[in-house]
């Protein structure tokens, strides 16, 4: 079921806004089809009648009341802000081109 | 003259409440003990100062929030980070009156099993410095069995607070998922993700527990305890039906010193009234690994997509625009196993291949909490070691991640179960700690509490390390 190519490991390296050196994409590789060969295991049982358990308790809608409460005044909010402009946190310019995605993909 | 090796958390409150002693020289005693053992073992990534408020010191793992104290969750990109609010759980320590003492020494994002992940060197094992204290909550493990601090908080989500407990020779609670808040947490999978209490007794795990666990509108995954918890008394287990699952205690990975100690203590538990017998629980450890090293990762991919350079931590400076920025952040500031798992944990949820991987591995969570409740059907508790075998080399498991993740065979199972577990020392295999896990249905820390403080009175083991007595 594993094996992924070189194509397919930039293109989850990107999905996930990781920039690999090249030394990485070649150790990272191995060591991903490695952990997927061995994950893959979970294929061999057949599941086809079992629910899946995405949350281990039994909790159904937890509401809260929508009542205004206290919130982090701005400062606070940009206490650890690498750049800040006023109450906004400064990033660079632009670039977001769109990933090569399969159709269908999440960016 | 404070023995901060031997000082339990509850006879350190006793003596602060009869003013037999006071917070300063409480406090003193392990900044004492911290500058005379720390700088071989490096427990602590950050001792907090005096600042004069009264109580019992308290160590905390660093991916759990401290207001303006310095949180890196073991990692570069995470360094300077100062959190402007406590977490839950420090909210009600403090409510208690503990006081931070200082952060423990982690795997990068809780995500391994040795503390050797941690961006900021490894801790040593304090029964032997050549060897790891566990992971990931190492830090919090060898402080505590050191005698730099009287107990701790860790986190657990695949055994990070068990693992270094068995490691350590310490007691290390992971809670029933949904006692104990996650809010302020630095969080890694969000569906089994918990913290809870390391201590060098039963029943001071058990005390720390009753401060932290309990409902908070804060975190809608958590729910109020059915009843109080209750310090454990008494060493009879008349009554009690214990199983032992074949498949977790004959595993090949178990090494025999370790395998003996258990069994000792399996021996122990009929001596000591309770109804001794076998179990099987056919898929849980094969099957367990592969379904956590899916999930968890998947989990941690959504996770950890915030660390992205623009609201806190590391920001690189080679980014030539916003989209650069984004990724040579996370490639400058993750270390190798966090950006393992989020490749792996992306690739599981990518379109195509979700449910072949992150679907089946959720069906496959479903058997293994099916099996547990049915084992308790028959049990009380389930009894098994916690690690395969004792500490092992600093250095021996670092070149296989495959190796590495062998380390949480045992806690892995119950974890995706939402079950909580009770690590007690049981003995010794070649002078290092030997660990059992306690493990019961959900909300059953009260029973958990009951065998392990019997045990824990019956063996008598003693949690100083032998080159620190």
């Amino acid at each position: 079921m594993a094996n992924i190519d070189r194509d397919q490991l930039l293109h989850v390296a990107r999905l996930a806004r990781l920039e690999l050196r090249e030394e990485e994409v070649e150790r990272l590789g191995a060591q991903l089809n490695d952990i997927l060969a061995a994950v893959s295991k979970v294929s061999e049982l057949d599941l086809s009648d079992v629910p899946p358990t995405s949350h281990p308790l039994d909790v159904v809608n937890v509401w809260a009341e929508d009542e205004p409460r206290p919130s982090l005044p701005v400062e606070e909010a940009l206490a650890n802000a690498p750049e800040r402009e006023g109450s906004y946190f400064k990033v660079p310019p632009g670039g977001e081109a769109p990933p090569k995605s399969t159709p269908g993909g999440t960016a | 003259m404070i023995d901060t090796l031997r000082l339990t958390a509850e006879e350190a409150t006793r003596l602060l409440q009869d003013k037999e002693l006071s917070s300063a020289e409480l406090w003193g005693a392990y900044q004492t003990a911290i500058s005379e053992r720390d700088p071989e073992l490096h427990c602590y990534l950050h001792v907090c100062e005096d600042d004069g408020v009264e109580g019992v010191p308290i160590a905390i793992k660093d991916v759990i929030g401290t207001k303006g104290i310095p949180t890196t969750a073991g990692s570069k990109i995470l360094e300077g980070y100062v959190p402007v609010y406590d977490a839950t759980v420090i909210q009600r320590c403090k409510a208690q009156g503990l006081r931070v003492l200082g952060k423990t020494n982690t795997d990068e994002f809780a995500m391994g099993s040795s503390t050797e992940n941690s961006a900021f060197g490894p801790t040593k094992n304090p029964w032997d410095p050549t060897r790891v204290p566990g992971g990931s909550g190492g830090g919090s493990a060898a402080a505590v069995a050191a005698g730099l601090a009287p107990w701790a908080l860790g986190s657990d989500t695949g055994g990070s607070i068990k693992q270094p407990a068995a490691l350590c020779g310490n007691v290390g609670l992971r809670p029933t998922y949904g006692t104990v808040s996650r809010y302020g947490a630095i969080a890694f999978a969000s569906s089994l993700d918990q913290i809870g209490p390391v201590a060098r007794n039963v029943r001071d795990c058990a005390l720390l527990y009753s401060i932290i666990a309990g409902r908070d509108p804060c975190d809608s995954t958590t729910v109020e305890l059915p009843s109080a918890v209750t310090l454990p008394e008494g060493e009879d287990l008349t009554g009690l039906r214990v199983g032992v699952p074949r498949e977790f205690n004959d595993h090949e990975a178990i090494e025999p010193g370790v395998r003996e100690a258990v069994q000792r203590a399996i021996e122990l538990c009929r001596g000591l009234g309770a109804e001794v017998g076998d179990c099987s629980l056919p898929h849980s450890v094969e099957y367990g690994m592969p379904c956590y090293y899916l999930i968890a990762p998947a989990e941690a991919s959504s996770n950890l997509a915030r660390y992205d350079g623009v609201r806190f931590g590391y920001r690189s400076p080679n980014g030539r625009d916003r989209l650069e920025m984004y990724e040579r952040t996370r490639d400058e500031g993750f270390g190798e196993e966090p950006k393992r798992r989020i490749m792996v944990g992306t690739y599981a949820l990518s379109a195509g291949y979700y449910d072949a991987y992150y679907g089946q591995a959720q069906k496959v969570r479903t058997v293994l909490a099916r099996e547990h409740a049915q084992a308790f059907e028959r049990f009380d508790v389930l009894i098994s070691p916690t690690s395969p075998t004792v500490a092992f080399e600093l250095g021996a498991r670092t070149a296989s991640p495959l190796a590495m993740y062998l380390s949480d065979l045992l806690t892995i199972p119950s974890c995706m179960a939402g079950l909580p577990g009770l690590n007690v020392p049981c003995g010794l295999s070649e002078g290092l700690p030997v660990g059992l896990q306690l493990i019961g249905p959900q909300f059953s820390e009260a029973v958990l509490f009951r065998v392990g403080f019997a045990l824990e009175t019956a063996i008598g083991f003693d949690p100083v390390p032998t080159r620190l007595r």
